[in-house]
């Protein structure tokens, strides 16, 4: 079996996806290779303009939870998802775009990052990648 | 043979282990790349990727929370 994280990013939440970059970046910067499969309210984040959009999964409190934690974030150092994005695409990490959240939530093509999505598939692509993953995550 | 450096000063997860990856790819085979910083995790975590990557740690050292760590490509 491959050396290979394939993770589901299904939350939307600005948390999670930190979560799933920092780990996806992790595991390329450890000589692994990584899947993100951006599916429902993860793939509002693919959108254009989209990636910090997300609210805070807890105490988000119209959003003033979230500027807090921002506030925290930039104090202790944390860089943006968008450099998280960047690094993980640079270091050879594969995005994949859930076709059905597309057609689901009417979301085209040109509306998402399309320089970055490596694939625009369905569960069928999820699963040939997650057979040949050593770790897989839904998050 | 060249030396490249990189500088992760100030930076925490996962940025030094990222950053190590990167100069390690543009690397060529035979140098060195010398990772410094202060995050206390990534000392002990760039060590890990170095064996999973299959490269060779040439030493590291510590003086006042600054860390270096050498790696041969």
């Amino acid at each position: 079996m491959a050396d290979k994280i394939t993770i589901i990013v299904h939350s939307g939440d600005m948390d999670k996806v930190y979560s799933a970059l920092i780990i996806g970046n992790g595991a390329l910067a450890m000589g692994m290779e990584a899947s993100l499969f951006f599916t429902f309210w993860g793939l509002q984040r693919l959108k254009k303009g989209g990636l910090e959009k997300g609210p805070l999964s807890k105490m988000n409190m119209l959003g003033l939870g979230k500027w807090m934690i921002n506030q925290r974030m930039k104090k202790a150092g944390v860089v943006s998802l968008e450099r998280l994005l960047q690094d993980f695409h640079e270091l050879g990490g594969k995005i994949l775009a859930c076709d059905m959240t597309m057609e689901i939530m009417g979301v085209k093509k040109e509306d998402l990052r399309d320089d970055l999505i490596s694939d625009y598939c369905a569960v069928g692509t999820y699963l040939t990648e997650a057979r040949g993953s050593k770790v897989t995550l839904f998050i | 043979m060249a030396e490249i450096k990189v500088d992760c000063t100030g930076e925490i997860c996962p940025v030094p282990l990222v950053e190590t990856r990167k100069a390690l790819r543009k690397a060529k085979k035979g140098d060195i790349v010398e990772v410094t910083g202060t995050h206390p995790s990534s000392k002990k975590e760039i060590p890990m990727a170095v064996k999973a990557l299959g490269l060779k740690l040439i030493d590291m050292s510590e003086k006042g929370g600054v860390w270096k760590i050498r790696i041969r490509r």
